[in-house]
């Protein structure tokens, strides 16, 4: 019994190796010559909170479309070109605008956006205080 | 009773944001680009009949043009091209093609088979300038105003109704540059 068992799980074994070494290889990012480990981290932090707006919900990092590639050799080229982390991502708004930031800024119009959350969960912890004091006194 | 309803009321009220934003789906998928009301971005590009002339952006001023993004890979250049050879009879101003990460030869082809709609084209195969532009996808269409500033951008193909809105921006731009 175990061994069928075994035998049938063995495919599928194999299936799961196989799926997982295809996310390793697919990886989108080209081989760059990077200046050093710093650079090639900057690059990678910054790919990743970047949005490729031609397959939206994809970040730049995990794009194949020919237009995420250009904008990491851009990306590539800028970080050669010694520009900071937040010249980078000026670059990027101007001209795709802050849709292409995963992480929006803290400001008046991203306010419920930050602050949603936060206050859903403080209205949450009113109305559980509230009901646990009721339930306590009608006992 | 009331208390028993406000759940209901926010059940509700949740579906109704569900399907508001069902809704403005597509519309939320469009990037408004941050250049309108920007100058167009400096650039050099070769023509596509003519790669020897190089056009930058000092040349198209003066005049309104608009500047339709477009390749021979998009399939949906195909479907809007009746409305960009449209545009090339009726606008009245320059129609610039931006022929964007494309091969010469595919893209003459294209154009042997579907028309030259445009007065002439900008290539850019590396897409570098289309990074300036805010491009990204095609087709894309930019209005431009005689003073080289981006007044209008239309993502995706154009249809009868965006053609008819073209139309009438076109005029305005037209009437502003006072020809």
């Amino acid at each position: 019994m175990t061994t069928n068992l075994q035998q049938a799980a063995r495919p599928l074994a194999w299936l799961l190796i196989l799926l997982l070494s295809g996310s390793v290889l697919g990886s989108a990012i080209e081989p760059y010559d990077f200046e050093s480990e710093l650079q090639e981290k900057r690059f990678q932090a910054l790919a990743e909170e970047l949005r490729c707006t031609v397959c939206q919900n994809q970040s730049l990092a995990d794009s194949d479309a020919p237009l995420a590639r250009d904008l990491r050799q851009e990306l590539f080229r800028m970080l050669q070109d010694g520009r900071s982390d937040l010249e980078i991502r000026q670059f990027m708004v101007d001209r795709y605008g802050e849709f292409v930031l995963y992480r929006p800024p803290v400001a008046g119009h991203t306010l419920l956006l930050w602050g949603g959350p936060l206050a859903l969960l403080l209205i949450g912890l009113i109305a559980a205080v509230i009901v646990i004091r009721k339930r306590r006194q009608a006992l | 009773m009331i208390r028993m309803l406000i759940p209901l009321l926010v059940f509700g009220a949740l579906v109704g944001l569900l399907i508001a934003g069902l809704k403005t789906g597509d519309e939320r998928k469009l990037v408004q680009s941050p250049l309108i009301g920007k100058p167009v971005p400096e650039f050099e590009l070769p023509g596509l009949h003519d790669p020897d002339v190089l056009r930058s952006r000092d040349d198209l001023l003066g005049r309104p043009f608009i500047l339709n993004v477009w390749g021979s890979w998009c399939w949906a250049c195909r479907a809007e091209h009746p409305f960009v050879e449209r545009l090339g009879r009726e606008a009245g101003i320059a129609l610039v093609g931006f022929n964007w990460k494309d091969e010469r030869s595919d893209a003459l082809e294209w154009i042997d088979r579907f028309g030259d709609a445009w007065d002439f084209h900008l290539v850019d195969y590396e897409g570098r300038v289309a990074i300036d532009l805010g491009v990204y996808g095609a087709p894309e269409t930019f209005l431009v105003d005689h003073r080289g500033i981006i007044r209008h951008k239309h993502i995706g193909p154009i249809d009868a109704t965006v053609f008819d809105d073209l139309m009438r921006r076109i005029l305005q731009l037209e009437a502003e540059a006072g020809t």
